[in-house]
């Protein structure tokens, strides 16, 4: 495998990704080149990069979707690579074949990887064929809302809308009956219009009381190695807010199936970069279903890196330059616990209304085991144009239970001024009875708030 | 004749249509009953419909599709005669 030059990386993100991917590169001696959209061009991304560009107005169809501005953002600056982050146009195969077509390295799978794991209606079909389970659903893209309404009144309700080209919860939709899937059909295709360049859906059986659990993969083209798995349980709207490592409902021999079935389904793509195969987890069966595979780096790799002590991120951006990778499966072990939640701008007392504005004042919190993953300072305005995150609180202590006395003590350290977020929310899940006894499943948060 | 202004009640970027392939909520010249959804603002990509609060004939949009809207800003002139 020959090695691949490049002394400079542009980052085709924003936010505290951004953030994360410039000091991966620094620390990897890249020079880095933020792009920004006008909403964006006091961000700490473009202040820490060497050089910034813009690419566009506010709205991310015009500036962080386009990929003729970032790809002319590239060559501007001579950058010799483009790290996609999460979201954007992490996983639009066409986006990385862009790349490829400019001469430049793409951080992540080959166009073909993503459009067959990275679409979620072709990724099902794919692990099917590894001998992976997967639930009940539709047997690829809906054409529209008949088609759903007979797949529906076929696999029985309720049922699950998703956009094939989505990812991390966004463009899902749950229907109860078929005036539910009449009426979320639209708004479904609108969100994944907007949110991801493709209006395109498919649909699965909804099980309710099941654990989000996913497991880390890092491959090089070759070989795969997995670095255990994280929960995901914890979510409002099929959005995580809280996820941790590992996950505090599954015994040995079911991490080993998990991670193993993760491996041969990735293995059999040979599989280049860092991805998340996402299963759903039946306790009372003890069953796993495979759900969708994400080729990119995720939100909460944070709780992964801190138990297993693998930079995923500098990962990303070594096997881009085609080093093969040096861990060996043995080599990756899981030590404590790490709690990952997500602070954003909006507000749970109203219904979790969107919260930009200008940061007024801001205290982070840190000592033992807490790390802050941010692209916040003082007088930052955060912009209404894009995804509330603001913040990753990430603590990691010997167990569970010291890792939530942790997070208790970190919650409480953290102040902000000028926007309102949702700590409140996790002051409150952190100290819950059933939160300390893992007693959870993907609905419970939602419960917790209707009740 | 008495005009009203319709104002969006959030910061982000507003649609005319429930979807991109999908003809706009209202047109300038159709009618327009107080509660009728007149577009989407989208808000750190959470989708709030606007409806109208006032009845009339829509005189005209002030903003176009997919623009970035302040919170308080015209979206809409409605005739309510």
């Amino acid at each position: 495998m020959s090695l691949i030059v490049f002394g400079k990386l542009l980052v085709a993100n924003r936010g505290e990704i951004a953030v994360r991917i410039i000091r991966a590169a620094k620390e990897l001696d890249l020079r880095t080149v933020a792009v920004f959209s006008d909403a964006d061009k006091d961000s700490f991304a473009v202040r820490f990069a060497d050089e910034a560009v813009r690419i566009g107005p506010a709205p991310a169809s015009k500036s962080y979707l386009n990929i003729d501005a970032i790809i002319a953002a590239a060559r501007q600056t001579g950058a010799g690579a483009i790290h996609p982050g999460y979201g954007f146009l992490a996983e639009n195969p066409l986006f990385a074949e862009a790349v490829a077509d400019a001469g430049l390295v793409f951080v992540g799978p080959t166009p073909e990887t993503i459009r067959s794991m990275g679409d979620k209606a072709a990724a099902r079909e794919a692990a099917r064929a590894a001998g992976v389970p997967i639930m009940p659903g539709s047997q690829g893209k809906i054409a529209d809302l008949a088609h759903a309404l007979a797949i529906a009144r076929h696999m029985g309700y309720p049922v699950m809308l998703k956009a094939s080209a989505g990812g991390g919860g966004r463009g899902i939709r749950v229907a109860a009956d078929e005036a539910g899937l009449a009426h979320h059909f639209h708004v479904a295709r609108t969100e994944a219009a907007a949110a991801f360049g493709s209006g395109e859906l498919y649909l699965e059986r909804f099980l309710s009381r099941v654990r989000h659990i996913e497991v880390q993969v890092l491959g090089d083209g070759n070989r795969v190695v997995h670095c255990f798995e994280r929960e995901c349980s914890l979510q409002r709207r099929r959005q995580k807010v809280w996820e941790e490592a590992p996950s505090p409902a599954i015994d040995a021999t079911t991490r080993q199936a998990l991670c193993a079935a993760a491996v041969r389904l990735t293995e059999r793509v040979r599989y280049r970069g860092a991805g998340t195969v996402e299963f759903l987890y039946d306790d009372n069966t003890r069953e796993f279903f495979f759900m969708e595979m994400n080729t990119r780096i995720q939100v909460e790799h944070p709780v992964t890196e801190m138990v297993t002590g693998v930079d995923l991120v500098r990962a990303t951006i070594m096997i881009a330059q085609g080093q093969p990778l040096a861990l060996r499966q043995a080599d990756v072990e899981m030590h404590g616990a790490a709690i990952e939640v997500r602070i954003n701008a909006e507000d749970p007392e109203k219904d979790f209304r969107p919260s930009p504005g200008r940061v007024a004042a801001l205290a982070l919190p840190a000592g033992p085991g807490v790390r802050v993953d941010t692209m916040l300072y003082p007088g930052y305005v955060v912009p209404p144009y894009y995804d509330s995150l603001l913040a990753k609180i990430i603590v990691h202590a010997e167990t569970r239970d010291l890792a939530l006395a942790r997070l208790r003590r970190a919650l409480e350290e953290f102040e902000i001024d000028g926007v309102v977020t949702n700590v409140l929310l996790h002051k409150r899940l952190a100290q819950l009875s059933e939160v300390r006894a893992a007693q959870f499943d993907t609905g419970f948060l939602e419960r917790l708030l209707a009740a | 004749m008495a005009q009203h202004q319709v104002l969006s009640p959030l910061p982000g970027i507003f649609y005319r249509r429930p979807a991109p392939e999908q003809p706009p909520y209202k047109q300038d010249g159709d009618r327009v009953a107080e509660g009728d959804v007149i577009g989407l603002i989208e808000v750190m990509k959470q989708f709030t419909e606007v409806h109208a609060d006032a009845s009339g004939k829509i005189v005209r949009f002030l903003v176009d599709n997919e623009a970035p809207v302040e919170p308080e800003q015209p979206l809409l002139l409605i005739e309510t005669s």
